[in-house]
């Protein structure tokens, strides 16, 4: 009978993985990625693949937001730049996609840290709109350099290969993708078991204490906003390579919000987290298209209202979680967790 | 000579407008400590109400104004009571997120109920134009700055002369002393968020009168950032001079450089000001700073 996980040695307790069912779980997931694309069907596989480009980003955000507390809506800005990056140099310098790829997310990451130096000074809400500043000036730079971006019209970049294969179709890319989520969730949790990661733990849990105990705010800040944009730039290359075309309506305001939703909706400072929001909130207009695509019989105005629906569905799935469950589906599948490890005595 | 001046109206009415839109912004922040990502949205529902009155009801303005503002203030109520009651004494970034969700389903609501394309809005304060020192202007321009500096005064007036605006501001300085004074604070977040809404919807009614209505309106909730942090997020002189300011400033900066750069140069002196004066012009010198 256990009342609850308890550890009796250090390295029990700071192990990635600490008890047998945490590592079945971890198994089965990992062998239900590997199978799942030889059943999926093409559409399936496109969602897949999206789902993974914004655990990426969601990741990235959350080493940020979630992790070292420093609100951002910039996060659009930094994929563009990611985005813009990796095409550029794919197209103009002529190198190869995985260099570009490397490239985007060390420029993006630098791009990151320069728009994190008001956070020496800024906390909070001024932080939030320091951040909004950087994501307007970074779209902005991105529709008028016309020289360098090609402006309003879209970049378009050629197909990733191989040995001659073409990465960008649905079922290679999908390996590439879901590979990278695996390297960054495990980047980013070993990250927080470093000393770097507990520093930015303690810069968001009381800034102050953090200093006192030694803690370079300076340094720390900014590289919590290096680190955090190198993942955001990686997410925004791969969308490059993906799409194989750029444009700058990917990456606006809205698409700070998302990112911002995903990691509220999936839970703050989490990896886990962050791979339920950004499923969740790709996922959620994709049913309410196929709803209203099953409705539309019954209620053929539907297909006219769709946008809004899902707008609105956004904005409600926002606001109900931040009232009724804050802490995010974390905390859900964790209380589902407790609720069968501690049945029937769930008190 | 002329082109400075010309500039210098245009800068000041668009200005006026963008102070209607701060002030509910700064009035929310001022008693509540929220920002509120949904201003824009105000000012858009303000405006389509008002399009239905006239328009789809056949009401005289005035009482289709009134109405408007009744409207408003349902909404502001019912916004603190659904949305930001349950989330007092919330992490700032929940409170942040609330209100772009609301943004956002405002927005669908919107769209929903008047769809998404521009419609030209019946004039009800006269734009015919007025020529001042050469420059030419219209009639609704002017009338809004007028309109800014009377709510100036009366929002002075309300915070130094009304009980309801004393509570307010005492909510705003210790939300707990207040409390121990007597002050329903619940009564008084509800207070802060109709009048906002129906300052927004006044602002939204000028601007439709101008340039008509639509959903590219809601783009005043982000314009509306400049302006409080340039003012400073808890004074109400500083939304009217910093609209004023950032007004003007853009006129110029489009007028004599032009290349697209009065979009982003608002945004560039935000960064500033936040690095240099975060409380900006006339705001509270108390900022959280590590």
């Amino acid at each position: 009978m256990v009342s609850g996980i308890f550890h009796t040695s250090y390295e029990s307790d700071m192990a990635l993985r600490r008890t047998p069912a945490q590592k079945i779980r971890l198994a089965l997931f990992i062998l239900f990625i590997l199978v799942f694309p030889f059943f999926a069907s093409r559409y399936t596989l496109t969602l897949a693949n999206q789902v993974a480009i914004a655990t990426i980003g969601a990741i990235g955000l959350n080493i940020l937001t979630g992790y070292t507390g420093q609100i951002s809506l910039g996060q659009g800005g930094f994929m563009a730049v990611g985005a813009y990056t990796a095409g550029l140099v794919t197209v103009r310098l002529g190198l190869p996609w995985w260099l570009s790829i490397i490239i985007a997310s060390l420029v993006t990451a630098a791009v990151g840290a320069l728009f994190g130096i008001p956070s020496l000074r800024l906390k909070g809400l001024y932080l939030a709109i320091a951040t909004l500043a950087a994501q307007e000036i970074i779209l902005w730079v991105v529709t008028h350099w016309k020289a360098l971006t090609g402006g309003v019209e879209a970049l378009v970049v050629p197909d990733p290969m191989l040995f001659g294969i073409r990465i960008n179709s649905d079922f290679n890319f999908y390996w590439l993708a879901w590979g990278l989520v695996g390297i960054t969730a495990l980047m980013t949790v070993n990250l927080f078991r470093t000393h770097y990661g507990r520093a930015f733990i303690a810069i968001r849990d009381q800034d102050i204490a953090a200093e006192v105990m030694g803690i370079n705010l300076f340094r720390y800040k900014l590289l919590a906003f290096a680190l955090s944009s190198f993942f955001v730039g990686l997410s925004g290359a791969l969308i490059a390579h993906y799409r194989s075309i750029v444009t700058w309506e990917r990456f606006t305001i809205d698409v700070s919000v998302l990112y911002l939703a995903m990691i509220i909706i999936g839970g703050l400072g989490s990896v886990s987290g962050s791979l339920f929001g950004a499923t969740f909130m790709t996922l959620l207009p994709a049913v309410l298209n196929n709803l209203g695509r099953s409705l539309r019989g019954v209620f053929p105005q539907i297909t006219s209202i769709m946008p809004f629906i899902q707008q609105a569905t956004f904005g409600l799935v926002i606001i109900l979680f931040l009232i009724l469950e804050p802490e995010g589906i974390k905390k859900l599948w964790e209380d589902i967790k407790d609720y069968f490890r501690l049945w029937p005595f769930s008190y | 000579m002329d082109l400075f001046i010309q500039l210098t109206l245009t800068g000041l009415t668009n200005g006026a407008i963008l102070s209607l839109a701060a002030l509910g912004f700064v009035l929310i922040y001022k008693s509540s400590d929220v920002i509120n990502f949904a201003q824009g949205e105000f000012l858009l529902i303000g405006a389509y109400v008002l399009f239905s009155m006239i328009v789809q009801f056949h009401l005289p303005w005035t009482i289709g104004l009134v109405i408007t503002l009744l409207v408003a203030v349902a909404i502001g109520v019912l916004v603190e009571r659904l949305v930001l009651r349950p989330l007092i004494g919330e992490p700032i970034i929940s409170v942040i997120m609330a209100t772009i969700g609301l943004s956002s389903l405002l927005r669908a609501i919107v769209s929903t109920i008047w769809g998404n394309q521009p419609r030209a809005f019946p004039p009800f304060i006269p734009s015919k134009p007025v020529h001042i020192l050469g420059a030419t202007v219209g009639a609704d321009r002017l009338w809004a700055i007028g309109i800014a500096v009377l709510m100036l005064v009366l929002f002075n007036l309300f915070f130094t002369r009304s009980k309801e605006g004393i509570a307010m501001r005492a909510v705003a300085d210790d939300q707990q002393a207040a409390m121990s004074m007597g002050i329903s604070v619940k009564r008084i977040f509800a207070w802060a968020w109709s009048i906002a809404a129906v300052t927004a919807a006044i602002g939204g009614a000028l601007v439709a009168n101008i340039v008509g209505v639509g959903p590219e309106l809601a783009g005043f909730g982000l314009r509306v950032f400049p302006v409080v942090i340039l003012g400073g997020l808890d004074s109400i002189p500083g939304a009217i001079i910093g609209g004023l300011i950032i007004g003007l400033l853009e006129a110029y900066v489009g007028g004599y450089i032009g290349m697209g750069l009065n979009q982003v140069i608002s945004f560039v002196v935000l960064i500033i000001i936040l690095m240099v004066r975060p409380y900006g012009l006339f705001g509270q010198e108390i900022i959280e700073r590590v």
